[in-house]
């Protein structure tokens, strides 16, 4: 049972060798060898991880209908007492499977895609270490056994997402966008931190099997533990535990560092701020998922339903009126994630209503093709237009066919058009959404629009809109970019029909449920005709140039304004950040330590040598003077005697 | 022996320590102060003795003591010119003021 995995640890190691070996010998290595190395390496991973997925799911991992995990290895690292240790280990299970099989497959296409796009890049092989160690440090992620481990891991993807953002560290703007990545990421990894040692204190173990396990679950339930504001501490630290979810994953309000984000290079921003790193904080929901579900009724799931759905209708908004389409594609991001956030929310936990979970898990597999896929097209796009503004594009569609058909379909996909990927995943959630509360379905689908429009209109604006001549006619000069997007394409068009197969493997309680969609419901015409009726106003819009976008945006006026700087809220945190705490908390604790606790250290040292200059004298090496001491001492002597002995 | 009472000679010998002291003190010749050194040494050897005889006449540690003093001046009275002669050697000069180059 357990041999028949073993070689699932070459899956991380063989990105963490590449890694060291490019990253070390970084000289030795020109163009395109690195790639090469990289590339190859991502391939065998990708061929491991799914050896690995079809042995588990239709093989090993069914034990009387159940999908068991699969401990492959576990190391003991730092014992603190019996049940509270820090592991480091491989288990499968079909969450960290899918998510194998989800990180290999877009980390490959980018390795390759990279091949083209980083083409004569001075740092060539510098971009390819740091990709080997996203690759590693998520892959380790998604298997890991332990929570501690996730932790390890969960900070490493921020460091190479710092690293890759940072990628062109000669311009100041992606400086500052991989400062603030890494120290939103971070603030919000504090809370996580926190979360983890709390559960570590109360319930004792850091084990997620441990955790999941419905003994441990019973063993919470019964126990009463600390409240705080009318919480247990367990829903306290699961909260804190999202927190962490939140920041990686850019929910609202610490979504801020993701549109910035996109500075770095555009097969980054496809692997890891669309496809792979921003879903950490599904993955570690959904991890925990039964502890989210079963403590306390289900008060910290409730704030993941509440705080993905507020995050996608929020970002889907703001997505509507940006300019630059990477920002659009980050924003669509964030609003998917949300999406992704609310399945988890609605769902329920024994069979059929563990939909929800089954959704979301499966929007982020879908998801992960179709937006890597969008991002690479805008990189092709980005790559022949040198610009990353859609007023600098426009009628693309004539010099540009394969990156225009394939983008089509992977905005189909994502405005949830049958039978792409997309439809069947959102649909679903849709309706699990719909069995949980009226108004977070009613956002969803609104939502559900929204996405059609946006990702239509930026459809329209690149490729069709209006006839631009260019100084340099556009092309899609390499096919190292051309086969990963009609690769991701093909995926586009049929991983939708997984879904059947999918609700059998992946589910809360890990029983195969069977789901099929049906055709006749009106849930399934809804989110249909409003993705149509999306789809057929960015027609309208942007199909040709049109006075209608001007004429709404100024009737709607201020609220235009808000959406269009996305509603202050960068500007918020630079006032809570700049006005509050530097102005009134830092710099007078700033003038505290230089004048009050540094001038009472100056003041002891200047004492010091104000006493030593002048006592100095005292020390002339002058006999005769010590003589005069001398005597001086004895008289004072003679006299204190006296006075004692023969008191007046 | 009568004649003198012990007052008497220990005002002499207390007088003749003071003028010593004040000479030590005052004095930046290297032989003026090797000199109030050995008067005071001197006045000190008096004293033994004339403490010995007059107040233990029974016991001769004080006369002894005395000898010892007169030894031990005559020992740092050959050394201490020797090196007030190697100083003057070096620097010309017999001040004590002169002499400070392992001051620093």
């Amino acid at each position: 049972m357990m041999s028949a995995f073993e070689y699932v640890i070459w899956i991380p190691l063989l990105p963490l060798l590449t890694f060291l070996l490019l990253g070390l010998f970084n000289r030795f290595f020109k163009e395109p060898v690195s790639g090469y190395v990289g590339t190859s390496a991502m391939a065998v991973a990708w061929f491991l991880s799914l050896k690995t997925a079809i042995t588990y799911f239709f093989d090993a991992g069914l034990q009387n209908g159940k999908y068991m995990p699969v401990e492959v290895f576990k190391l003991e690292w730092i014992k603190f007492h019996s049940g509270l240790s820090i592991d480091m280990g491989i288990m499968l299970d079909p969450v960290s499977v899918m998510m194998l099989v989800v990180v290999t497959t877009i980390s490959f296409m980018v390795h390759f895609y990279s091949l083209g796009y980083m083409h004569d890049d001075e740092g060539f092989s510098r971009f390819y270490a740091y990709l080997s160690l996203f690759s590693f440090s998520m892959l380790s992620l998604v298997l890991a056994t332990n929570l501690f481990q996730i932790y390890i891991f969960w900070e490493l993807v921020g460091v190479s997402s710092f690293l890759l953002i940072g990628y062109y560290f000669t311009k100041p703007s992606a400086i500052r966008a991989a400062k603030k990545a890494f120290i939103v990421t971070r603030f919000a990894d504090f809370f996580f931190l926190i979360g983890i040692l709390m559960i570590g204190y109360f319930v004792g173990t850091f084990d997620i099997e441990t955790l999941n396990g419905s003994q441990t679950i019973q063993w919470i339930l019964q126990n009463q533990f600390p409240v705080f504001l009318g919480l247990s501490v367990i829903t306290w630290a699961l909260i804190l535990i999202f927190i962490g979810g939140a920041g990686k994953s850019a929910m609202f309000p610490l979504h801020i560092w993701l549109p910035d984000a996109m500075e770095g290079p555009t097969p980054v921003s496809a692997l890891i701020h669309a496809a792979t790193m921003v879903v950490a904080g599904v993955f570690l929901v959904a991890r925990l998922f039964p502890l989210f579900f079963h403590i306390e009724g289900g008060f910290a799931l409730r704030v993941v339903a509440v705080v993905g759905t507020f995050s996608a209708l929020f970002a889907a908004v703001i997505a509507l009126t940006q300019e630059d389409i990477k920002r659009v594609l980050a924003y669509s991001t964030m609003s998917q994630i949300g999406y992704m956030m609310m399945a988890l929310g609605v769902s329920g936990f024994e069979g059929m209503e563990g939909l929800g979970f089954t959704a979301g898990m499966f929007h982020l597999f879908t998801h992960a093709m179709f937006k890597a896929l969008l991002f690479l097209v805008a990189g092709v796009v980005i790559h022949a237009v040198h610009s990353n503004l859609m007023k600098d594009m426009g009628g693309l569609h004539r010099y540009m066919p394969v990156s225009s058909w394939t983008f089509l379909i992977a905005a189909l996909a994502i405005s949830g058009i049958p039978p792409l990927a997309g439809f069947y995943s959102k649909d679903v959630i849709l309706e699990a959404a719909f069995h949980y509360s009226f108004i977070i379905w009613l956002t969803g689908f609104i939502v559900a629009g929204l996405t059609a429009f946006y990702m239509f209109r930026l459809y329209f604006r690149i490729f069709h809109h209006r006839e631009k001549t260019y100084a340099h006619p556009p092309r899609e000069e390499s096919n190292y970019m051309k086969i990963p997007l009609i690769f991701l394409a093909v995926l586009t068009f049929t991983v939708g029909w997984l879904f059947t197969p999918f609700s059998k493997y992946v589910s809360p309680t890990r029983e195969a449920f069977h789901y099929h969609i049906h055709w006749t419901d009106p849930l399934v015409w809804g989110s249909m005709l409003i993705a149509l009726s999306g789809i057929v106003a960015a027609w309208i819009f942007y199909y040709k140039p049109t006075a209608y976008p001007d004429k709404i945006a100024k009737s709607l006026g201020v609220l235009y304004t808000w959406t269009k700087n996305k509603f202050y809220v960068d500007e918020a945190y630079l006032f809570v950040t700049k006005k509050i705490i530097f102005d009134k908390i830092s710099k007078p604790a700033a003038w505290f330590d230089r004048n009050i606790v540094d001038g009472m250290m100056d003041a002891i040292g200047n004492t010091t040598v104000w006493i030593s200059e002048k006592i100095k004298p005292i020390q002339s090496g002058r006999l005769q003077e010590y003589a005069i001491y001398f005597i001086y001492g004895v008289v004072i002597l003679i006299m204190a005697f006296y006075y004692m002995n023969y008191k007046m | 022996m009568e004649g003198i009472s012990i007052q008497i000679v220990l005002t002499f010998t207390t007088i003749l320590f003071f003028i010593g002291l004040y000479g030590f003190i005052t004095r930046t010749n290297l032989i003026g102060i090797l000199i109030s050194l050995e008067l005071m040494l001197n006045a000190e050897a008096v004293n033994f003795f004339v403490l010995n005889k007059y107040l233990f006449p029974g016991v001769l540690q004080g006369s002894v003591f005395s000898l010892f003093i007169i030894a031990l001046a005559a020992a740092e009275t050959a050394l201490a010119l020797a090196i007030i002669i190697q100083v003057y050697r070096m620097t010309g000069s017999v001040d004590v003021k002169e002499v400070k180059d392992l001051k620093h």
